[in-house]
């Protein structure tokens, strides 16, 4: 699909020639047999489709020009060749949902839509959004694209930074909308796939293996983040023999080869302290020192309330409650739950009982899902 | 190619110095400098400044006839200081267009691309 948007210019145009090409083949393989290049028939009957729809439709010279410069024989070297660089033309369509001029929640649900293949009502459903308002949503993003002309091409070495930075945010966001959403597991493996995508596609980009590799540290863990009843388990009580190796192993092997490079970035810090956490048998032997001193690192790349919020639960561990928390009342986090989770954690290691239970509560009564509030409603405690 | 309007918005009332003779000769320099760019690079179709919102008239139909009203059209606080038409190839060169008139001028650009415009 991603060929034919770039060919059409136009996602709609594109989207109901695959679903034709699709149907086709449908009908046409199990009785001749699969053609030797599946993918690149679907692209060439879905191409002569959209053709015929361009045609039927005539609505500007120019689209009509277009459409007989797509007829086979014609040499344009733009001309995407069956067979050729699909990968290409995938990268494209990242860039494209991701543009800066499309707000947040519009990239997120075109990557979902486009690359991610979900339907409507399903990135509807990730993001508790109606139906009907996500379709307008989607339909209001394809509109502004076409009649904007938001550009479908990779950005140019210089713009790549600025332009990489939304891209990456977006499958972090789908990720994390997979962790808080429970009824849809299937964000994090899809925010995964997009991750693993956008590593082959760009080899070089060090935060991009950053990024999967933090992805899927994170995931290794998620076997045992919540109990049976849907209890939140936190990083001290997880029963590591469940998590998962084989992504720890990978996510690792990134870790090091990124060390290697030696271009940190925001991501790539977060993979390497989850992977000293994934290193630790157990949470005492966790090498705390490391993890501070790779906040340290993080701190200074995103130096951000959150980052400094992480990085005092960490020198906690190294240098106890009393040090943590004075850091912890530093910060200006009121509206985020972890602040007050954090705070009461460590009120309570100090003995001060009254305060932590205000600030369990506090934290309680702006916990996304039923598994945090319960749990911090019971003192962070694990129930029963 | 697609056409695009640049649009300059001042705010009234936004609290700031009066440019004195010097800031408005670099403003000069500035916006010139920018629009022969735009010129030797073929982007620049019309543009300029407009004169001050109180010099404006709004003319409207009301009950079948003509209404001609003193002042501009919108009530609020915010104003179009001018504009630009350019053309350009895709909305990353038009966003380009417009970083640069923003510096020049200081003020926020609205990038809006036209629908079909006809020719003369």
């Amino acid at each position: 699909m991603a060929v034919l948007i770039r060919a059409f210019g136009d996602i709609d145009v594109a989207e109901d020639a695959v679903q034709d090409a699709f149907a086709v083949a449908l009908h046409k393989w199990p009785r001749d047999g699969l053609p030797p290049n599946p993918g690149g028939w679907i692209t060439t009957t879905a191409r002569n489709r959209a053709i015929d729809r361009l045609r039927r439709e005539s609505r500007r010279r120019e689209l009509l020009s277009e459409a007989s410069l797509l007829s086979p024989g014609h040499d344009d070297p733009g001309i995407p060749e069956e067979v050729g660089p699909v990968q290409d033309d995938r990268l494209r369509l990242i860039f494209t949902c991701c543009h800066p001029a499309l707000s947040t929640e519009a990239q997120v649900a075109l990557t979902l839509r486009l690359l991610g293949g979900l339907t409507t009502k399903e990135v509807a459903r990730s993001f508790l959004v109606a139906e009907p308002a996500m379709a307008q949503r989607l339909a209001r993003a394809k509109r502004k694209i076409k009649a904007a002309r938001i550009p479908h091409r990779v950005p140019d070495g210089h713009e790549l930074p600025d332009r990489l930075r939304p891209v990456l945010a977006v499958v972090y966001l789908v990720y994390n909308a997979g962790l808080t959403s429970p009824s849809e597991p299937s964000l994090c493996l899809e925010a995964i796939r997009l991750a693993r995508l956008l590593a082959t596609l760009m080899p070089d980009e060090p935060e991009v293996a950053g990024l999967l590799a933090l992805l899927l540290l994170t995931e290794s863990r998620r076997a045992s983040r919540l109990r049976p009843d849907g209890s939140l388990v936190l990083l001290g009580g997880q029963d590591r023999t469940r998590w998962d190796r084989s992504l720890i192993d990978e996510g690792q092997a990134i870790v090091r080869r990124c060390l290697r490079r030696n271009q940190p970035g925001a991501y790539q810090l977060q993979a390497a302290i989850n992977a000293v956490h994934a290193d630790a048998a157990t949470i005492e032997q966790t090498d705390w020192s490391q993890i501070v001193a790779l906040y340290d690192q993080l701190l200074e790349v995103a130096p951000t309330q959150v980052v400094a919020l992480n990085r005092a639960i960490a020198i906690g561990e190294v240098e106890g409650a009393a040090a943590a928390l004075s850091l912890v009342d530093e910060l200006d986090l009121d509206n985020y739950h972890p602040f007050h989770a954090t705070r009461a954690d460590l009120l309570r290691r100090l003995g001060r009982n009254s305060e932590a239970a205000a600030a369990y509560e506090r934290a309680a009564d702006m916990a996304p899902t039923d598994a945090e509030r319960d749990f911090l409603r019971r003192g962070g405690r694990a129930s029963r | 190619m697609t056409k695009y309007l640049l649009s300059v918005h001042s705010v009234e009332g936004e609290a700031r110095e009066p440019m004195t003779e010097e800031d408005m000769r670099q403003f000069m320099e500035r916006v010139g400098v920018l629009e022969e760019e735009m010129k030797s690079a073929g982007a620049w179709l019309f543009g300029g400044a407009l004169h001050q919102a109180d010099t404006a008239t709004v003319v409207r139909m009301t009950d079948g006839e003509v209404l001609t009203t003193d002042g501009p059209f919108a009530e609020s606080k915010e104003h179009l200081g001018g504009f630009y038409i350019i053309e350009a190839e895709d909305l990353d060169a038009a966003l380009a267009w417009a970083s640069k008139t923003t510096a020049a001028v200081s003020k926020p650009i609205e990038v809006r691309p036209f629908q079909h415009v006809s020719e003369a």
